[in-house]
């Protein structure tokens, strides 16, 4: 802040100076010819060299950061990926090229856990992302104590991961949970929701959403409020209801923001991984009993650290990785389609 | 509409500042729970000298007041335990510490399913502890858990878990079976087998809402617990799937799953506290430790109506070690510090407080249970039991990746014929692939 201070008032002094300098030789000093030596050469040196370099200096702490820890471990991690390392035995690692990888193509257990990333991450995107824009929706409109809404839906975000799912593990738990309490109400027999199929992902899928449905709603929220109100009034003296309003208006107002959420939640869901641990509970990282919510995050974590191989585990860190760089060309093409569609 | 792009730019912010602080705060709890171990490496304020103790779970020498103890007897000498409830997050953490060259604690805890692992691959990294201490002191089969093949001693055995069977009188009155708990020894003695036909005995009258057990896998684990064979032999090579101590074990467990009378329950989870609370299960295999997991989880509502007796064969389920890693900067103050804490006296207040049971003989005479658990237990001898059992436990080697191995078996085998509905053979398979997956074949 305190730079940018300083450079408006250099440049208010060096538009003062031309003017003080009748002549010829004080134009062209205005114009950059090296000044007269000096204090005031030495501050526009100084000025200069201000504006080149503190923007990096600006930016440096991040990439500091994000080279020590991100960019260092993530070419590790390609190393270790590349060997046999045993978590009990990390100074012995032995060359395997790319064994690591073929192991986990010829694997049933990273197959199965890249689909069930698969179909988690769609069961929790899909409704969470529909509801968020309807909740944004709803909140768009002219409401008493509007702020206390907004902070109401973040509140689900601020819980830690931990806390939500040991809340959850209880409403789901098999015996006296209160969710299969709620069904033999209405007289269906109890689910075991841990081990079942369907019944994990989906309850996996439930703590995701409960816990990031307000944050895209705010999102949703704060890009519909961007909307010109024009374009509204427009549409209604065309005579276009609140519905039509909503899908021809907004819907496509919004496409960049609904663009960058998918993006987000699809990073999110290839993550994936606290819920379902914890959710687990003893030994979550095999996901249940038939790997039913193993998750690529999960499998990762099991073979690493529970298992011990973590020269695996780096490939499947890698493998995840890739995964995302193709989501995220895909992203791209799909964004350029769009904006060339508009 | 105007007015509200600055509102919605507050909005932008504030996402991003919550966005912001909930990462910057879950960084801060990630590392909450086992404390900065950097911190006792200096000395403390007032030229004390601070040591850590790494534990997991509870080890009660904080509860039975050791440390304090400890400190009053040495004023110098400041101590910080450092626990992680969960091994599974314990033991990886310990493994990378010691390998660094820094940041383990002064005095770090083993289990024993890890023992083995430390042996053969960190003896380098922990002080050998065979020269500090009197080794008689400490049951044989013990020992030669921690210790290398070139005689290194790399930990001091702290509990061991004899086991017993701890069943609810008031159920088993209920259910019409005998109440008597040296007559149920009887009745079961020698063979889990026979303890399951009393499981089955006890369904055909169960008062509702009740099962036999508590787990399949608690039964697995308690008769492998005594088998004379686990999943390696003697030499170090896996056996598992020969191995006639797995066998058996698995026999007993699958009868259990397959015959309704588990309450289906996976130890350690809180559903498992929650049914200890709600007295759905009349039995569950109790090693000495257990005892003081029963007093707290079942609470006021089980208080005499629970009774110990002795188990169909005499087994150890758990226990633990604590060792001095070499990257220590107090090493004499830690060697101290650990003969202390496993010394017999020690170790019989730590069963006084929560019954974890001495791995030291010496003190079984000793034993004094507080007068509330023997009276939460029926006063019952569990002195008398335990050490019965702790005498007679047979000398198990415990192989490179036991805990692996018996994970697959119990939360991949035993759960799916429990839970999921496969057969033995459908759920000895699924078990069978992981462990080649964790070997690695």
């Amino acid at each position: 802040m305190s730079s940018s201070k300083q450079a408006l008032a250099h440049a208010a002094s060096a538009d003062a100076a031309p003017g003080d300098q009748p002549g010829a030789a004080g134009r062209a000093h205005g114009r950059g010819t090296p000044p007269e030596p000096g204090p005031d050469s030495w501050r526009s040196r100084l000025y200069r060299w201000d504006m080149k370099a503190s923007p990096y200096a600006f930016i440096a702490p991040f990439f500091i950061v994000f080279g020590a820890f991100s960019l260092v471990p993530l070419l590790y991690t390609a190393w270790y990926s590349l060997h046999n390392v045993q978590l009990s035995n990390l100074d012995g690692q032995t060359w395997t090229g790319l064994d690591n990888y073929q192991n986990l193509l010829s694997s049933d257990f990273f197959w199965n856990a890249l689909w069930n990333t698969f179909t988690i991450g769609v069961i929790s995107t899909v409704p969470q992302l529909l509801m968020a824009i309807g909740l944004a929706h709803l909140l768009n409109y002219k409401l008493r104590g509007s702020t206390v809404w907004r902070v109401v839906m973040l509140t689900p975000y601020a819980t830690s991961v931990a806390a939500a799912t040991l809340v959850f593990v209880l409403l789901y738990s098999w015996d006296g949970g209160m969710i299969n309490w709620l069904l033999e109400f209405v007289g269906i027999d109890p689910v075991n929701w841990r081990e079942s199929d369907w019944g994990s992902q989906f309850a996996v899928s439930s703590i995701v959403i409960w816990r990031w449905t307000g944050y895209n709603a705010l999102i949703y929220l704060a890009a519909m409020q961007a909307i010109p109100a024009d374009l509204y009034e427009s549409a209604a003296i065309d005579g276009a209801s609140r519905w039509q309003q909503f899908l021809h208006v907004t819907i496509p107002q919004l496409r960049p923001t609904i663009l960058f959420t998918v993006v987000v939640s699809t990073i999110g869901a290839t993550q994936l991984f606290g819920e379902p641990l914890l959710f687990g509970g003893v030994s979550g990282s095999k996901g249940g009993s038939e790997h039913q919510y193993q998750t690529l995050g999960l499998y990762m974590y099991d073979q690493g650290w529970i298992i011990g191989n973590l020269g695996k585990a780096s490939a499947i860190a890698w493998s995840m990785f890739l995964i995302l760089l193709i989501v995220a060309v895909i992203q791209l093409l799909v964004s350029r389609r769009l904006r060339k569609s508009q | 509409m105007r007015t509200s792009t600055r509102g919605s730019r507050r909005l932008v912010a504030l996402a991003a500042a919550a966005a912001l602080t909930t990462g910057l705060l879950a960084g801060c709890a990630e590392d909450s729970d086992d404390g900065s171990p950097n911190e006792g490496g200096g000395n403390g304020g007032g030229g004390k000298t601070t040591l850590t103790v790494g534990t997991f779970g509870t080890f009660g020498y904080k509860q039975a007041g050791l440390y304090d103890e400890y400190m009053k007897l040495h004023p110098d000498i400041s101590i910080k335990e450092n626990v992680t409830t969960r091994t599974d997050v314990y033991w990886p953490k310990v493994l990378t510490r010691l390998q660094a060259g820094s940041g383990a604690d002064d005095i770090q805890a083993i289990e024993i399913m890890n023992v083995t692992e430390a042996v053969q691959t960190q003896a380098d990294k922990f002080v050998d502890l065979g020269k500090e201490v009197d080794k008689s002191q400490w049951l044989g089969w013990k020992n030669a858990q921690a210790t290398t093949k070139d005689g290194k001693l790399i930990g001091l055995g702290t509990d061991v878990g004899p086991m017993a069977i701890c069943y609810r009188k008031d159920l088993f009155e209920k259910a019409g079976l005998e109440t008597d708990r040296t007559k149920l020894a009887a009745q079961w003695k020698g063979d889990w087998g026979k303890y399951v036909d009393l499981g089955k005995e006890y369904m055909k009258k169960a008062p509702s809402g009740t099962k036999f057990v508590d787990s399949a896998s608690s039964v697995y684990n308690a008769a492998l617990g005594g088998a004379a064979e686990r999943y390696y032999k003697d030499d170090g090579t896996v056996d598992w799937d020969k191995s006639q101590g797995v066998k058996d074990a698995w026999d007993v467990a699958m009868d259990v799953a397959t015959s309704d009378m588990s309450a289906k329950l996976k130890q350690f989870d809180k559903p498992w506290d929650q049914g200890y609370a709600n007295g759905t299960f009349a039995t569950v295999a109790c090693p000495a430790w257990m005892i003081g997991y029963i007093l707290e989880k079942s609470g006021d509502s089980g208080k005499g109506k629970w009774d110990v007796a002795a188990a169909p064969t005499a087994a150890n389920w758990g226990g633990s070690f604590i060792g001095v890693p070499t990257s220590g900067k107090h090493q004499k103050e830690a060697i101290a510090l650990a003969k202390w804490l496993t010394a017999p006296e020690q170790q019989a207040k730590v069963f006084a407080k929560q019954a974890s049971f001495p791995s030291t003989p010496s003190a079984y005479p000793t034993l004094k249970p507080a007068a509330a658990t023997t009276e939460y237990f029926s006063n019952a001898p569990i002195t008398q039991i335990f050490s019965d059992s702790a005498k007679t436990i047979p000398s198990q080697y415990f192989g490179i990746k036991d805990q692996a191995i018996n994970t697959a078996l119990t939360d991949i085998g035993i759960l799916q014929v429990e839970q999921k509905g496969k057969t033995p053979d459908q759920g000895w398979d699924a078990a069978s692939k992981e462990i080649k997956d964790v070997l690695g074949q």
